[in-house]
């Protein structure tokens, strides 16, 4: 089977890509953490629910910065092609 | 089998695409469909403000108020608490750019809903807001620090230390824009593989599930998120005094 070069860069910007996706694990755990924590607080004081769910909401979209970060990289590997260029 | 998935992905149809070109000064700038979205959302801001104010002015103390005087007032009870409970007393300053940034954000994110491409998966949507953010927190920094106390923010361990609060400050544009982008643009991104990907069976019915959370849900909490950042940022700048 023949490969071109311009194919072999797509296939590996594909890998690439699957590869940036990994950044996902942290931001899922990071917001697992704060999700289970968040639960521990309201049930201690049930009455900050909505209080505990804001800050919850915020703290966990900060978190999930990261985990963007992987699949912007993923997406500008797949979409974009830099390396073809 | 490698040729049927590139025939799929051709499919695949989620980026922005140039609607017409013209000449600004010698280079060729295009309109695209960002900016048709964006003029949309506009003209429904526009229509709501207007229906808004008139049943404002109609509004009478003795009557119940009507269904949609209702949910205007728990949208501005809403955005007041929010901006209150952040703020405290510098509120009042910043509840109309705060009011303002939060409608033109949460309907663009959700005008998915809509058939639209959100605006805000267009980076060059996010980034101005998010330089328009910097431009308020370094306003603020130095109407109420002064110089002297910008100076001393900027050395705060010690005077080495300069490069890396520089960086930190120049980053928060770049973050708050980038989460935006990359939320809605995973979302659209989500929408448009499975619209162009899954045979037509499962398109029936299942897909409202997916714009509730990817449409309603994700764009909702990342207004959320960046008028909250906004507010937590600025306030920082100004000090407790």
């Amino acid at each position: 089977m023949n490969i071109s070069g311009e194919d072999f860069i797509r296939g590996c910007s594909a890998i690439g890509a699957g590869l940036a996706l990994i950044a996902g694990i942290g931001p899922g755990v990071g917001q697992g953490i704060a999700a289970g924590h968040a639960a521990a607080a309201v049930g201690r004081n049930p009455g900050a629910k909505s209080d505990v769910t804001s800050t919850m909401l915020l703290g966990q979209a900060v978190a999930e910065t990261t985990g963007l970060y992987g699949l912007l990289v993923a997406m500008l590997l797949m979409f974009v092609k830099p390396l073809l260029k | 089998m490698g040729n049927t998935a590139l025939l799929l992905s051709g499919d695949v149809d989620f980026m922005i695409k140039g609607l017409f070109s013209y000449n600004f000064f010698g280079n060729e700038v295009w309109i695209t469909t960002t900016h048709v979205c964006t003029l949309i959302v506009m003209l429904i801001l526009i229509g709501f403000a207007v229906c808004a104010n008139r049943a404002i002015k109609k509004a009478n103390v003795d009557e119940a108020p009507s269904p949609f005087l209702n949910i205007v007032e728990l949208l501005v009870d809403f955005l007041d608490g929010v901006i209150n409970s952040t703020m405290g007393k510098n509120a009042s300053k910043f509840v109309n750019y705060i009011c303002t940034l939060f409608l033109f954000i949460f309907l663009s994110n959700i005008s998915g809903i809509l058939g639209l491409r959100p605006p805000t998966a267009d980076y060059g949507v996010t980034f101005p807001l998010g330089v328009i953010t910097f431009c308020l927190i370094t306003y603020n920094k130095f109407k109420y620090q002064k110089v002297s106390g910008v100076i001393k923010g900027l050395c705060d361990p010690w005077v080495f230390w300069i490069p890396i609060n520089l960086i930190g400050d120049f980053a928060v544009p770049i973050s708050l824009s980038l989460r935006l982008y990359a939320n809605v643009l995973s979302g659209t991104v989500m929408m448009a593989l499975y619209y162009g990907l899954l045979p037509i069976f499962v398109k029936i019915g299942i897909p409202a599930f997916l714009h509730i959370y990817f449409d309603l849900f994700s764009g909702a909490i990342q207004t959320y998120v960046f008028c909250m950042l906004t507010m937590t940022y600025v306030s920082d700048a100004i000090g407790s005094e």
